[in-house]
């Protein structure tokens, strides 16, 4: 009880003091207090994964009635992750903030909403009161709009910022609208009563609630077609920001989904279905547009949507496995998904982080405009190619063991499953090895293009390795990214009360899904293991024999010839350009060139560009119907300020007369009813 | 434990028979079988030359290629004997390993700046992704089909009877031999010998690697034939004992080996816009095949 009032305290103690000290001492204070609530928040988690559920009721108010807060196993995993990457990003940021040190005010405003935004996730998994959940959520939204506008001098970058402001509360709109139904039904804003009224109401007010929370929080997570705030929003916020925004934000949309599933009594079956169906679209499409950007975080950014249709692909199997009562099925798919969240926060935050540090050395992130960093850059270029390997879903690293275990889910579920679903099955594993192999495609490029070869571009400064402290924290979530990839079995056996929770076995009943997340990851642990062992055995035989033999360094094998130049490379675009070609259909490209012309040409240029197809038909065109619509109203707001006072005395005599005329109509129904 | 030998043994004449049987075809004297070998031993003992523009990715991408190899070929079975590791859904294992191997061959195909290297890993990375749904749907089937999901329990169980099961199977080769001339940058989706960089795939990739990175470049792609050629033959051999299935190992190798020989001899290369295209059917076979193991069990009553 007052270990949870000290971390309500602590960050609004925190956030009052931080205008008072120098920009030094606020960074400082800002991330001690991420600690601290770190370390409180982390004990109660770990407790929960251990087995004890924290419980406790606040008096809450007359509006909410008692607010319940509850860390279960589900929380406590969610909290783990979210403070782990708080801790990393934290001090990853204090260090990129450097560069805007003259910009005190705004350095105070981006302290206090990182502190809140901290807080704001951690209450989001434990709040257990759908009017306070909202509250919170709301918090949570515009402390994270206002840490993305950072660089609010940039106008894409505001722009970027409303964008995701709007639909984070479209988001909400969603939201409310099934805790409010929920709450009309039944007359209590705690959590326990979506439960009461669903397995009352058995059939389709179960999945229609469903759907309804499925549409908010799918916003937030970033499935297509919901996904289109997410490209924007990352790269216009600075690293630390967009690493905290892809690694943990987007998923507490995906906690929301899991915290429906328990709560929700409904055919789980009909709803695994539905959530594969959005996964596997949201997989590949966010992949496709991936390969296609110039803009490095960009490309991250789609890559979160990949990410996120994976781990929804886990959920889906899950559900399935819940709807069929097979509960090694379920265990599969929610424990997948689950270290598939851990995974993505890990190695997509360090991708962040790396892509920071580019943009710190460079200046810039456009692809084609970089080149060569692996050699003023090593450790951030060997840094972003573990997470690259991670990311693309290969050993020895974490991103294989998850995508594994929801492989292995879905050749699992063969075993059970009739003509329909198979052919679900095989179109899901279609889906997942083409983004296996899409994902490599991409990040082959991004790797190659940015790290490799040579300098497209002479930079007037200086390019040069960011210092050790800032590198500190990406060589830990790089630490952990080789950890769960060579020794998953800690982190699975963390996973046994989450598991549990989302699957609905009874803790007693544990040997299911150890014995099959055992049996099924030791061998794979061995492969991995021996793979590294062979790997340095053969490094170190080559390095043996080769010991006295000569080296020589020459020019790169230009087809004899002798004068190359950095811009003869390959560049990110010709490297896709097969691949624009095929999927051209799919992806909306637009190309404008200007061709070299005449004796003496005065240069040509050549730029593509891909737009989202979804936004396009979704976002766009809507909008543009709507702007049309009100435009007919344009003639109102003329300019005249004596217009203006009239509306005002309309206005005034409406408010007056209104009431006057309703009686008068009141009479004079009831006169016509008398009659 | 006994694949590991026979998959060796056959990598060493695997690439040597496609070599003469070229030979033979077009009326040449040609090589030795072993002439594959002897260069890669003459490659072992040469020191090296290192582009300018290389960074440490080049120099440990060629071992990883190889570990990746060596690491895929542990996993595959022969006939009742297990792979040295085999586990429930370790071809799964098998292919992200050798997808692994593929990320660094193309990394450090990128990391001479060279445009030429550039284009073959572009291409390499594309068909690669094209070809391994077809991989996964037609392991899929398998699984489907015999209830197992690691390799050498589904071999083991499949039981080639009726007619369907006699189609499945040779279409099941048919896949597996296309996904390996695309592995291996064989004929109709690469030309090895072409004279222009500007057509090739595998061999533009490597044309900075020297030495002894080369030579175990080389040696794992003799291995990379030999290991598809070991899955084909897995189809086939059951539950068959050794002194049937040992022969039938190396018969069969050799018929393949002769195969790519005159297919490389009688045929041209596709059109390099079209490979994606091409690639990407053998999807669609093994979605045939996948609809054939519902037929047979049944499923579509």
């Amino acid at each position: 009880m007052n270990l949870i009032k000290v971390i309500l305290v602590l960050p609004v103690l925190v956030i009052l003091l931080i205008p008072f000290f120098k920009t030094r001492g606020k960074g400082i204070l800002c991330y001690a207090a991420i600690i601290l609530n770190t370390l409180l928040s982390g004990y109660l988690a770990v407790q929960s994964l251990a087995g004890e559920m924290t419980e406790i009721t606040l008096p809450g108010s007359l509006v909410t009635g008692p607010v319940n807060l509850r860390i279960d196993a589900l929380s406590g995993w969610f909290i783990l992750i979210i403070n782990f990457v708080f801790l990393t990003g934290g001090l990853y940021g204090l260090y990129y903030m450097k560069a805007y040190q003259s910009q005190r005010n705004n350095l105070t405003l981006h302290g206090i909403v990182f502190v809140l935004l901290h807080c704001a996730l951690l209450g989001l998994c434990t709040v257990q009161n759908s009017i306070v959940f909202l509250i919170v959520w709301e918090i949570m939204a515009i402390s994270a709009f206002l840490a993305v506008i950072f660089e609010h001098e940039k106008m894409a970058t505001v722009k970027a910022g409303l964008n995701y402001l709007i639909q984070s509360h479209v988001s909400i709109l969603f939201l409310m609208f099934g805790f409010i139904w929920v709450a009309f039904k039944t007359g209590s804003y705690d959590f326990h009563a979506l439960t009461l009224y669903t397995s009352e109401h058995k059939g389709g007010a179960g999945l229609l609630l469903f759907l309804v929370f499925f549409t908010g929080f799918g916003i937030k997570a970033g499935f297509v077609p919901f996904h289109t705030w997410l490209p924007y929003a990352h790269p216009a916020a600075p690293a630390h920001i967009s690493g905290i925004m892809s690694g943990v934000m987007i998923k507490i949309g995906i906690f929301g989904i899991l915290r429906m599933i328990t709560l929700i009594k409904a055919d789980y079956y009909t709803i695994g279905l539905i959530i594969l169906a959005f996964s596997v679209i949201s997989g590949l499409y966010g992949v496709m547009l991936a390969i296609m950007q110039h803009n490095l975080k960009k490309l991250l950014a789609y890559h979160s949507i990949e990410n996120i249709g994976i781990i929804g692909m886990g959920i889906g199997i899950g559900c399935i496995g819940l709807g069929n009562g097979n509960t090694i099925l379920a265990s599969l798919g929610f424990a997948g998904a689950l270290l598939h969240t851990l995974n993505h926060a890990l190695f997509k935050s360090l991708l962040f982080y790396t892509a920071g540090n580019v943009y710190q050395a460079t200046h810039t992130l456009h692809i084609d405009h970089l080149g060569g960093l692996i050699k003023k850059m090593p450790q951030t270029a060997s840094l972003f190619l573990i997470a690259a390997i991670a990311i693309s879903g290969i050993p020895p690293f974490n991103g294989f063991i998850s995508e594994f275990i929801i492989y292995s889910g879905f050749y699992y579920w063969m075993h059970d499953a009739m003509l329909g679903t198979l052919m679900a099955i095989i179109f899901s594993v279609l889906g997942l090895v083409l983004i296996g192999g899409l994902a490599l495609l991409c990040f082959t490029k991004a790797f190659g293009i940015v790290f490799l070869g040579q300098a497209r571009q002479q930079f007037h400064h200086e390019v040069r390795e960011v210092p050790f402290m800032q590198l500190a924290p990406l060589y830990l979530i790089a630490f952990f990214i080789v950890i769960i990839g060579v020794f998953p079995q800690i982190f699975l056996n963390t996973l046994l009360q989450p598991v549990h929770l989302l699957s609905g076995l009874s803790l007693n009943a544990g040997l299911p899904y150890q014995e099959k997340m055992t049996g099924l990851l030791q061998p794979v642990t061995w492969g991995i293991g021996g793979f590294i062992l062979l790997t340095g055995i053969i490094f170190a035989l080559r390095k043996y024999i080769t010991r006295n033999r000569n080296i020589a360094v020459e020019p790169t094998w230009g087809c004899a010839y002798v004068a190359p130049t950095a811009k003869l490379q390959y560049t990110a675009s010709s490297f896709v350009r097969a691949y624009g070609k095929l999927f051209r259909p799919i992806l909306l490209s637009s190309k404008t060139e200007k061709e070299v012309e005449g004796l003496f040409p005065s240069g040509g240029s050549y730029e593509t560009n891909v737009y989202d197809r979804v936004e396009k038909y979704l976002i766009d065109n809507p909008i543009a119907a709507y702007k049309a619509l009100l435009g007919r109203f344009l003639f109102l707001q003329n300019g005249r300020l004596q217009f203006y006072i009239l509306y005002g005395i309309i206005f005034i005599v409406s408010v007056i007369c209104i009431p006057l005329f309703y009686d008068q109509v009141v009479l004079f129904i009831q006169y016509i009813k008398q009659i | 434990m006994l694949s590991l030998i026979l998959i060796v043994i056959a990598s060493a004449f695997f690439t040597g028979i496609i070599i003469r049987t070229k030979s033979i075809a077009s009326g040449r004297k040609g090589p030795g079988i072993f002439q594959p070998i002897r260069d890669v031993l003459r490659l072992f003992k040469k020191g090296v030359v290192y582009s300018e523009t290389t960074s440490f990715v080049f120099q440990i991408a060629p071992t990883i290629y190889f570990s990746s190899i060596v690491m895929a070929l542990l996993v595959v079975p022969f006939g009742r004997s297990k792979g040295i590791i085999s586990f429930d859904g370790d071809f799964i294992f098998f292919a992200y390993v050798l997808a692994l191997g593929k990320f660094f061959s193309i990394i450090s195909a990128m990391d001479t700046g060279s445009s030429f290297e550039g284009m073959g890993a572009s291409r390499e990375a594309l068909y690669s992704m094209f070809a391994e749904p077809a991989f996964f749907i037609l392991m899929g089937s398998l699984a489907l089909l015999t209830g197992f999901t690691s390799f050498q329990e589904m071999f083991a169980a499949l039981h080639i009877g009726s007619y369907i099961s006699y189609a499945l199977a040779i279409l099941g080769t048919f896949v597996l031999m296309m996904i390996a001339m695309v592995e291996n940058s064989r004929m109709p989706i690469d030309d090895p010998k072409t004279h222009l960089e500007l057509t090739m795939v595998h061999e533009v990739m490597i044309l900075d690697n020297s030495g002894f990175d080369l030579g175990l470049i080389l040696t794992a792609g003799y291995l990379k034939f030999a290991i598809y050629g070991a899955l084909v033959v897995n189809l086939f051999i059951g539950m068959f004992p050794y002194h049937f299935s040992i022969p039938m190992f190396f018969i069969i190798q050799f018929v393949l080996a002769t195969g790519v020989g005159l297919i490389e001899s009688f045929m041209a290369r596709f059109r390099m816009s079209h490979n994606a295209q091409f690639i990407f059917v053998l999807t669609s076979v093994s979605l045939l095949i996948f609809f054939g193991a519902l037929l047979i069990l049944g499923k579509f009553a």
